[in-house]
C-alpha cells in the first residue's frame, strides 16, 4: 500500500491545498462582483479531504463530485483557469459556460461532474466502478458527498449494490457538520456515520478530515481494497467549512466561536508545522508556496475574466449526439 | 380582511400562517425551512412559522426528498394535511414515485376510499443562472398525470388565494411557484381563488395570449408594445391552474379575437401549450383566422451562462415577434 511520505504527498499536498484555499477565497469576492450567477459553494477548511484522496488515485480513476466541488476538481488536476472560466460562465470553461460551478465535468481526468443534486454522485460513482469492473481495468471510482447527502436513500442502495457486486468504489463522506443550515445533531440520530457502511458489509472508517496524512492513508487503503477486487470502502472524514454555505448565507444556525475552534485545527497550518518540524520545508519555502498559490489563482482569474462569453448559438449544441436533429 | 400590498413570498407566508391557524391537521415541512436566512427557507416563504407554531407542525427535514414525499402522501391518506416544501421543483424528480405512482393514484386504485389532501409547494423557472438542475419548468410533467391538480400562480393575490384553495382540496396538488416572482409586489385581498378559473390579465380584441408566470409578465410587456408599435390589441389570459384548466375562458376570448398564441417557460415541444392549441382547434376551428402559435423554451437543458440562458427562454422580443406572426399568418 502507498505510505504517506511527507516529502512526496506531504509537499505536493501542501501546494495543492494552498492553491485551493486561495481559489476558494475568491468566490465570495466574485459573487459580490456579480461575475458569478446562481450559487457557488466554497470549501475553504475542507482541503485536506479532496487533496488526500486525490493523492491516492491514479490517472485511470474516476470521481463524482457534488455542489461543493471546486476542490475535488482542482485536487484531481483540473486546470484552475478553465475551472474558474466555467464558474464565470465563459467559453473556455470545461463546459463552455453551459454548467457553471455546480456542473464542472472533465472527461480526460475522469471527473463525472460537480453536481446540483445532493446525493446524485453516489450512484454515478457506483456506475463508474461497474464499468471499470466489467472492462477488466483496475480503475476505481470515488464519490464525495456531505453529511446531508448521507440522508438520501441512494446511499443505502449504493452501499448494498457495491457490496454485493464488490465494486471498486470509495464512498467519501465529508462530514462538515452542516447541510446548508441543518446541523448533524438535528438531522442524524446515529452520529457514528460509519455504521451505515458497516450495516451493509462495507469496510468503513472514521478519519480526521483536517489531516492530509490521515485522509491520504485511509483513501490509499480503500483504493488498494478496490483495485484488488475486494469491493467498496466508506470513509467518514470529519471536517468543517469556514465560509457560508453559499453567498448570502446569514449563518444564523452556527456561531463564530465554533468556526474559530475549527479554524484552530486548520488543515493547512497543521501540515505546514508538521513539514517544518520534519525539515521538509523551511519558512521561506512556505512563503514561496503561498506566493505561487496566489499567482496561479490570480492568473486563473485573469484568464477567466478575459475569456469571452459563449455565443448564443452554442445554446442548442450538445443536447444530442451528432446526427440527431436538435 | 383588508387588502394589502405584499410581495409574493410574503403573501405565501401569510397563507401558510392562516392555514396553520385555521386547520389543526395541517403541517408544514421541508429542508432548511426554519434555519435559513432570517428563519424561513431559501425564499423566506416559511419565515417565522416555527416561532409561532412550533416544532410539531413546522418541521425542518433531512435531505431525503424521496421519503419526504412518500411520507407526506401516507400522512395525507390518514387524515393529516401536509404542506411540503421542496426547495426547487427539480428535486421533486427524486420523489416521482411518491407523486405519480402513489399520491396521484391513491384515490382511484382503491375505488375512491382515500382522500389525499397533500400540497407540494416548490419553485421552477429560469433567468438567474441556476443552470440545468435548478431552473427547469416542469409543469407539463405534472399536468400530464391523472389525479394531480396543478397550480401556477403569477401574482401575490393568486399565490395567496390558490394556496388557500390547494390546502382545502382533497387531492394531491402540485403548487408551482416561480423563483423570479417571489419579490414582485401586488395587492392581496386574502380571498381563496378557485382552481380552474382563469384571470384575464389584459383585455383586448385582436389576439388571445395564454401565458403563465414569467411568460405572463413578459407577454403583458410585449402586449403593450404590440399595441403601441403595431396597433394590435392583445388579450392576455392567465389560466392560474393547469389542471383543472379553464378552457371556457380561452374559447370565449378566441371567439372574440379569432387568433391564439400560448406562451410558457416549459420546453415548447410536447408542452401544455400544445394541449391548449389543439383543444381550441378541435373545439373552435371555424372561429380561428390563423393557425395558433406555441411559444416555449428551446429543447435544451437550461444553460448557466447569461447569453446562453437568454437564448433558450423566450424574452419580450421573441414574444412580440410571435404575436405579430399570429396576426400576419394569413397575409404571409
Ligand atoms: C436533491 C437536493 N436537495 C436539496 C438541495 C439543496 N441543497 C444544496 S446543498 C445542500 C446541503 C448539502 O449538505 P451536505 O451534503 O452535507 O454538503 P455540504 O453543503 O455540507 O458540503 C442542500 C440542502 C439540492 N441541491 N439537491
Amino acid at each position: 500500500m502507498q505510505e504517506f511520505d511527507q516529502r512526496r504527498q506531504g509537499l505536493s499536498g501542501l501546494k495543492t491545498m494552498a492553491m485551493i484555499r486561495a481559489f476558494e477565497s475568491r468566490m465570495p469576492v466574485l459573487s459580490e462582483e456579480r461575475l458569478i450567477r446562481g450559487s457557488t459553494h466554497p470549501s475553504a477548511g475542507m482541503e485536506a479531504v479532496a487533496t488526500g484522496v486525490s493523492l491516492a488515485l491514479g490517472p485511470q480513476d474516476s470521481i463524482a463530485s457534488n455542489h461543493r466541488g471546486h476542490a475535488h476538481c482542482l485536487a484531481r488536476g483540473s486546470d484552475p483557469g478553465r475551472t474558474m472560466a466555467e464558474i464565470l460562465g465563459r467559453r473556455d470553461g470545461y463546459g463552455g459556460g453551459k454548467g457553471g460551478s455546480m456542473h464542472i465535468g472533465v472527461a480526460e481526468l475522469g471527473i463525472l461532474g460537480t453536481n446540483g443534486i445532493v446525493g446524485a454522485g453516489i450512484g454515478l460513482a457506483t456506475g463508474a466502478a461497474l464499468a471499470a469492473q466489467m472492462q477488466g481495468s483496475d480503475a476505481v471510482s470515488v464519490v464525495y458527498f456531505g453529511d446531508g447527502a448521507a440522508n438520501q436513500g441512494v446511499l443505502a442502495e449504493a452501499l448494498n449494490l457495491a457490496a454485493i457486486w464488490k465494486l471498486p468504489v470509495l464512498f467519501v463522506c465529508e462530514n462538515n457538520h452542516y447541510a446548508q443550515s441543518a446541523s448533524i445533531e438535528e438531522m442524524i440520530a446515529q452520529p457514528d456515520l460509519k455504521q451505515r457502511g458497516l450495516a451493509y458489509g462495507v469496510p468503513s472508517v472514521d478519519v480526521d478530515g483536517m489531516s492530509l496524512g490521515d485522509t491520504f492513508t485511509a483513501a490509499a487503503e480503500g483504493v488498494e481494497r478496490a483495485r484488488s477486487g475486494s469491493g467498496p470502502t466508506l470513509i467518514i472524514a470529519d471536517t468543517y467549512r469556514y465560509l457560508g454555505h453559499m453567498a448570502g448565507d446569514t449563518e444564523i444556525y452556527r456561531n463564530q466561536v465554533e468556526v474559530e475552534q475549527w479554524q484552530a485545527k486548520d488543515p493547512i497550518a497543521r501540515l505546514v508545522s508538521q513539514l517544518l518540524e520534519a525539515g521538509v520545508i523551511t519558512t521561506s519555502d512556505w512563503e514561496d508556496i503561498q506566493e505561487e498559490a496566489s499567482r496561479v489563482v490570480q492568473e486563473a482569474e485573469e484568464f477567466a475574466r478575459n475569456s469571452p462569453f459563449p455565443d448564443a448559438s452554442d445554446a442548442t449544441q450538445d443536447v444530442y449526439s451528432k446526427g440527431v436533429p436538435a | 380582511m383588508t387588502t394589502k400590498n405584499l410581495t409574493t413570498w410574503r403573501a405565501l407566508n401569510t397563507a401558510l400562517k392562516d392555514i396553520l391557524q385555521e386547520t389543526p391537521e395541517s403541517l408544514v415541512m421541508g429542508e432548511d425551512i426554519t434555519t435559513w436566512g432570517t428563519g424561513g427557507g431559501i425564499y423566506g416563504v416559511t419565515r417565522k412559522l416555527f416561532d409561532e407554531f412550533g416544532a410539531e407542525r413546522v418541521r425542518d427535514t433531512p435531505i431525503s426528498e424521496e421519503v419526504l414525499i412518500s411520507t407526506a402522501v401516507g400522512a395525507a391518506m390518514r387524515g393529516s394535511r401536509p404542506i411540503l416544501e421542496i426547495m426547487y421543483s427539480d428535486f421533486t424528480l427524486l420523489g416521482f414515485d411518491g407523486i405519480i405512482n402513489q399520491a396521484a393514484k391513491s384515490r382511484y386504485m382503491f375505488g375512491g376510499q382515500f382522500d389525499c389532501p397533500l400540497v407540494i409547494r416548490t419553485n421552477g423557472g429560469s433567468g438567474v443562472g441556476k443552470a440545468g438542475q435548478h431552473s427547469q419548468s416542469l409543469e407539463t410533467l405534472f399536468a400530464h398525470i391523472p389525479g394531480l391538480e396543478v397550480a401556477v400562480p403569477a401574482t401575490p393575490a393568486d399565490a395567496y388565494g390558490l394556496l388557500r384553495t390547494a390546502e382545502r382540496s382533497s387531492n394531491p396538488t402540485i403548487f408551482l411557484e416561480h423563483k423570479n416572482l417571489y419579490y414582485d409586489k401586488g395587492a392581496v385581498d386574502f380571498e381563496p381563488v378557485p382552481f380552474g378559473r382563469a384571470r384575464v390579465a389584459r383585455e383586448g380584441t385582436d389576439l388571445t395570449v395564454v401565458a403563465t408566470q414569467q411568460m405572463l409578465t413578459r407577454s403583458l410587456a410585449a402586449a403593450e408594445r404590440l399595441q403601441a408599435e403595431h396597433g394590435i390589441n392583445a388579450e392576455v389570459i392567465d389560466p392560474r391552474t393547469l389542471y383543472p384548466f379553464d378552457m371556457e375562458t380561452v374559447l370565449g376570448s378566441v371567439r372574440k379575437t379569432r387568433h391564439l398564441m400560448v406562451a410558457h417557460e416549459a420546453v415548447r415541444d410536447y408542452g401544455w401549450g400544445a394541449e391548449v392549441s389543439s383543444s381550441v382547434v378541435e373545439q373552435a376551428w371555424e372561429e380561428l383566422d390563423a393557425p395558433p402559435v406555441r411559444l416555449g423554451s428551446a429543447r435544451t437543458p437550461i444553460p448557466y451562462s447569461e447569453p446562453l440562458e437568454s437564448a433558450v427562454v423566450p424574452g419580450v422580443d421573441e414574444i412580440l415577434t410571435a404575436m405579430r406572426k399570429v396576426r400576419t399568418a394569413i397575409a404571409a
